[in-house]
């Protein structure tokens, strides 16, 4: 088993470089279709390995830690890789029309190439057991993810692409300033030696410093509140399929790397010392509310969907900042409940885009008869947003409630229900619009006239429906997904990694 | 016969004829055929399962969450409602196929589809083992009955469905999940159980609150100030009014305050409670103001709308009288009432084909052409006043006798009293005077009107004549309400 | 205290370094300068690495016969790591500016939103 590990990031750096050289769109797309099915066969064997507690450790080369580097994958791991590759092979199977609509024919090789890159980078860093290998995978899949963002059919993708990138650098070298902080203090990058050897370290003003530059630079990436201001242009800029592959993984991603910092690098004792809980609370509820309140203005809905993540991710951290077992579960299974529900709505929204040309919902008005299978996935999509019983999206947030409630902390709760109740505001939002109000005159565009979504996008449907399923599914049969979190919770709590 | 299997087939069929009946959209005669064969077929289940004797069996769908399961489980208020609804949608099938031809409706595939579906999901309400499993599904029959509600396509059924689903979708997760989470919190379960769950779980002086949420959250009840959503579903087609909006959804609304306050709340507990007498305040507010409201209603559906508020208050008001003919008179009304509405929605939709008019103003004289029509609406709305030869008045008596026997402050007795007396005059008033002046009054125009559909007559004919059987023969109803308020056969 | 500061004076300089660039990417409203002021700030981060690694006394990592200590070699490694990322990161944003310009005619960045404002508009 060991040895598949490394495959997972040895089959996207190998299959780019041959995406990008030979040049052709359909070897491209069907490279990453292979690229994609590839990587979740192997993540999915690795979840089922590991499901139980067991720990795989592989190391690179042959080299021992804490000289070489090592890949760790537990519970926790092996449920984020499988949500990035299951999300890499949907959105490759999603994107195969919107992508060449949106995209000019002459770069298709390369927007999958650089699509092969950001899977390549996420992997990395979701297996990776070395805090400075980390950083170059993370900066692999933004590289790339700043690269995709700036495909987006508007000049305007062009300034959220660069914004995005100013934002990301800055974050990604704080983080690398803080593993140079880390470093000092303990002179070694493998993450289970730094957790370790803690109680040795003298200078703790550097191990401070570094948690701080460390949290700084991941908040920047998972665009915890109030350093999420790049996220909404660049989802709403970004290429549907890119939209919906990064909103379900890239963030989610970052918050599993803060998660295994503050579990596996830093020991739990000693930040839940420090004032970070509370200002982790701080800054999930105001995420919730601030993105929940954001959402309700937008009109258009790739928009209304990228303040909605930053109050999603909220949920998140909050869950991380309530310090307890269930709030951690909570996190880890909102990650993939959320993956699955944001996907699900952004495949609809870039289906949408692909009918009418546009996603904004002043001209989207009726179009509920016109679409009724994706103004349908917007229905369900969007209870599972809200959390209503019977979706993915309440398993998370009747955690997340418990959790609070665990911790006596009815701030939280507060917030909790608030931001629900704005939720069913934004949702209602986009089902008012696409049923109730008075129809407008639809453009449609390059489309046969007759032709309706199903017969036009059966693919992107197909995936669409999957995960709409999916919403269903995993709010009612919670096997698999509660199962990986309450693992990875349990084996986060009771200290590092068994080596 | 297996037990559980016939559960499954309960839960399952009007699934199985969903997909059927959208597969057959073709061929209509074959469609309203499956229709109608599914529900005899649903019908004879439930009876099965109603006279076997009972086997505690639940039937787990999923767990998402540990203690959160979604489970089925056969109780007698279940049964009741069962009946009723799987009975009424057989009789109610043979009345849409001729009104919804009759009436040249588009998209009758799609109707009897989601018809069936929101009978699937009325099943799964009435056999629901917890609260959990009845709110998902209750908010299923939200959804599905959505549709059927703006089935006319016109801006007017578009508004009338916005505000029905706002409504209903809104006081739902606004106040009913919360208040099903602050049980879950105090009691550990949801499970119904017999006596309640909650009995000194939670502070008493609290639980009117907690009752309050649930008055309010579960509007399909359609308590007052949360009843707009009712009117607003009468753009929908005839035999959805009929069955949905008399019968299934606002029944599954009762139901669901019937189980809170039996297998939730339990009565005995709540009765320690001083304040939670006042909570009857709030359906006798709505019995009196639903049935002025009705008055003034001159669109003979919205009359039928208020009038069917007010009704279902009086089962509201049976339950929270927490006493034992209360509470039989409450369970009984469910029966009853359901009856005597669908023959009155039937009736107004019969006229509605068969003259195009929809205004109590307009149908004087229309008797003499339509004599069969007023007839049974007569015979309903009599039923619904409670006069005697009519089932009406059984359950009536009980509530009447509830009242009487109620052991909390002398000023709510009274009122108790005096409510039902005025509003039983205030029926008569809003209910008789319409078959009367079509009998006798002058016809204000001089155009002839053919009867309605054979199938429409029929249609009535059934449930009018239940009205009138269940005077001479309550038995059936009568024990099964006491087995449910005993606890008996649980 | 004069020590103290004289003793880290590189560190002081890094610091130094780090502020000027940050404080050029916040504040110009040109793209160019703002990638200017990254990479600046990422320069001060490299810096930082190899003053951690320097030995009092080493000689560069080479192994010889002449010198016994030699300087950390670790952090020299990981900054020629850090340097091709902050190389690449350049030549994307170069690329950016290029593009936004013939796009926007423009490299300000409140030229620029003025422009999306009205398009938004419309």
């Amino acid at each position: 088993m060991e040895a598949y590990t490394v495959l997972l990031v040895v089959i996207p750096l190998i299959s780019a470089p041959l995406t990008a050289l030979i040049a052709n769109r359909h070897v491209a797309w069907g490279l990453s279709l292979l690229v994609g099915a590839a990587t979740f066969v192997i993540a999915l064997m690795l979840l089922q390995d590991v499901i139980t507690g067991r720990v795989i450790h592989y190391e690179l080369g042959g080299w021992k830690p804490p000289w070489g580097i090592e890949y760790v994958i537990d519970a926790l791991n092996a449920l984020v890789a499988v949500i990035v590759t299951a999300f890499a092979l949907l959105s490759v199977l999603f994107g195969r029309q919107s992508v060449e609509r949106e995209v000019h024919d002459s770069q298709l090789h390369l927007f999958y190439a650089a699509f092969q890159l950001v899977l390549l980078g996420l992997l990395g860093m979701a297996l990776t057991g070395d805090i400075f290998n980390l950083f170059v995978f993370l900066e692999i899949s933004s590289l790339s993810s700043y690269a995709l963002i700036a495909m987006g059919h508007k000049r305007q993708a062009l300034v959220a692409s660069f914004n995005y990138l100013i934002a990301g650098t800055l974050g990604a070298t704080f983080f690398l300033l803080g593993i140079g902080f880390l470093y000092a203090a303990s002179g070694t990058l493998n993450m289970a030696d730094i957790a370790s050897r803690f109680e040795q370290y003298d200078a703790m003003a550097l191990v401070i410093t570094a948690l701080l530059f460390i949290l700084i630079g991941l908040a920047l990436k998972a665009a915890a509140f109030p350093l999420h201001s790049w996220l909404p242009d660049a989802y709403t800029q970004a290429p549907s399929m890119v939209t919906v592959f990064l909103a379900s993984t890239s963030t989610k991603v970052a918050v599993y790397v803060l998660i295994r910092c503050l579990y596996h690098v830093f020991p739990q004792e000693y930040w839940s010392q420090l004032l970070l809980p509370s200002f982790l609370l701080l800054s999930g509820c105001l995420g919730m509310l601030y993105g929940s309140y954001k959402a309700i203005q937008q009109d258009s809905i790739k928009r209304l969907l990228a303040y909605s993540s930053v109050a999603q991710l909220g949920y998140m951290i909050v869950g991380i900042g309530l310090n307890n077992e269930t709030g951690l579960t909570a996190t880890v299974v909102h990650m993939f409940n959320h993956a699955i529900t944001k996907g699900a709505l952004f495949m609809a929204a870039g289906m949408v885009f692909y009918r009418m040309h546009t996603t904004s919902l002043h001209q989207l008005r009726g179009a509920g008869k016109t679409m009724p299978w994706t103004t349908g996935a917007f229905v369900i999509g969007g209870l599972s947003l809200i959390g209503v019983p019977g979706t993915a999206g309440f398993i998370s947030k009747w955690y997340l409630l418990q959790a609070a409630l665990e911790n006596n902390n009815y701030l939280v709760v507060a917030s909790l229900l608030i931001a629900s109740i704005m939720a069913i505001m934004y949702v209602w939002k986009i089902i008012e619009a696409l049923y109730f109000d008075g129809e407008e005159k639809l453009h449609l565009h390059q489309v046969p006239s007759g032709q309706d979504i199903v017969a036009a996008m059966p693919l992107a449907t197909l995936c669409c429906y999957l995960l709409v399923a999916a919403c269903i599914y995993f709010g009612l049969y919670t096997d698999l997904s509660l199962d990986a979190a309450k693992t990875a919770a349990q084996s986060l709590f009771a200290g590092g990694p068994a080596r | 016969m297996n037990y559980p299997l016939m559960m499954i087939a309960a839960l399952i069929l009007p699934l199985i004829a969903t997909v059927l009946i959208s597969l057959l959209g073709r061929w209509p005669n074959i469609r309203e055929s499956v229709s109608a064969v599914t529900a005899a077929l649903l019908f004879a289940v439930i009876w099965w399962l109603f006279q076997a004797p009972a086997e505690a069996v639940t039937l787990v769908a999923a767990a998402p969450i540990e203690s959160l399961k979604i489970a089925f489980s056969v109780s007698r208020l279940g049964i009741l409602f069962a009946l009723i609804a799987s009975g009424l949608w057989l009789v109610t099938t043979i009345y849409a196929a001729g009104y919804m031809r009759a009436h040249y409706e588009k998209n009758q595939t799609r109707f009897f589809a989601l018809f069936a579906l929101a009978i699937a999901s009325v099943m799964a309400i009435a056999f629901s083992d917890n609260l959990f499993t009845l709110f998902i599904f209750y908010e299923v029959l939200t959804v599905s009955t959505y549709p059927l509600v703006t089935h006319a396509g016109t801006s007017a059924a578009r508004r009338g469905g916005k505000r029905y689903l706002l409504i209903l979708m809104g006081s739902s997760i606004g106040f009913f999940l919360p208040a099903m989470i602050i049980t879950w919190l105090s009691a550990g379960t949801l499970t119904f159980e017999h006596g309640g769950i909650l009995q000194g779980k939670v502070d008493t002086s609290w639980l009117w609150v907690l009752m309050l949420l649930f008055m309010f959250g579960v509007s399909k009840a359609g308590l007052m100030p949360f009843h707009r959503w009712l009117p607003s579903a009468m753009v929908a087609p005839t035999p959805v009014s009929a069955l949905l909006h008399a019968v299934a959804v606002v029944k599954a609304g009762v139901f669901t305050l019937l189980k809170v306050v039996l297998f939730i709340v339990g009565p005995d507990f709540l009765a320690q409670s001083e304040l939670s007498q006042y909570l009857l305040i709030v359906p006798m507010l709505t019995i009196l103001l639903a049935s002025l409201v009705a008055m003034t209603r001159n669109n003979l559906k919205e009359r039928l709308a208020y009038s069917t508020v007010s009704q279902l208050s009086y089962i509201v008001l049976g339950a929270f009288m927490l006493n034992q003919s209360g509470l039989i008179g409450g369970t009984m009304h469910l029966a009853m009432h359901a009856f005597a509405k669908i023959t009155l929605f039937f009736a107004a939709g019969a006229i509605l084909v068969a003259t195009h008019k929809t205004k109590v103003s307009e149908l004087n004289g229309l008797g003499r052409q339509m004599p069969f029509t007023f007839v049974f609406f007569a015979i309903g709305a009599m039923s619904i006043i409670g006069l005697p030869f009519f089932g009406g008045m059984w359950s009536k008596w009980y509530l009447v006798n509830g009242a009487v026997e109620f052991t909390g402050q002398p000023v709510m007795q009274w009122s108790l009293s005096i409510t039902l007396m005025i509003s039983t005059l205030l029926n008569i008033w809003y209910l008789l005077t319409i078959p009367m002046h079509a009998f006798f009054k002058p016809a204000t125009d001089n155009s002839t009107f053919k009867e309605a559909p054979v199938s429409c007559l029929i249609a009535m004919a059934v449930p009018a004549a239940m009205c009138i059987y269940f005077f001479f023969d309550p038995h059936l109803i009568y024990d099964l309400a006491s087995e449910i308020v005993t606890g008996d056969g649980q | 205290m004069t020590a103290y500061i004289l003793g880290h004076l590189n560190y002081w300089l890094i610091i130094g370094v780090m502020m000027i660039g940050m404080f050029t990417m916040m504040s110009s409203p040109n793209l160019m300068k703002k990638l200017a002021g990254l990479s600046v700030f990422q320069t001060a981060v490299i810096l930082f690495y190899v003053s951690v690694g320097k030995v009092e006394g080493g000689t560069a990592p080479i192994i010889t016969d002449v010198a016994t200590r030699y300087a950390n070699p670790l952090p020299q490694v990981l900054m020629l790591t850090a340097i091709v990322v902050g190389v690449a990161t350049m030549a994307l944003g170069f690329a950016l500016i290029i593009r936004i310009k013939r796009a926007y005619e423009s490299i300000e960045e409140d030229e620029i939103h003025q422009q999306i404002q009205k398009e938004e508009l419309d």
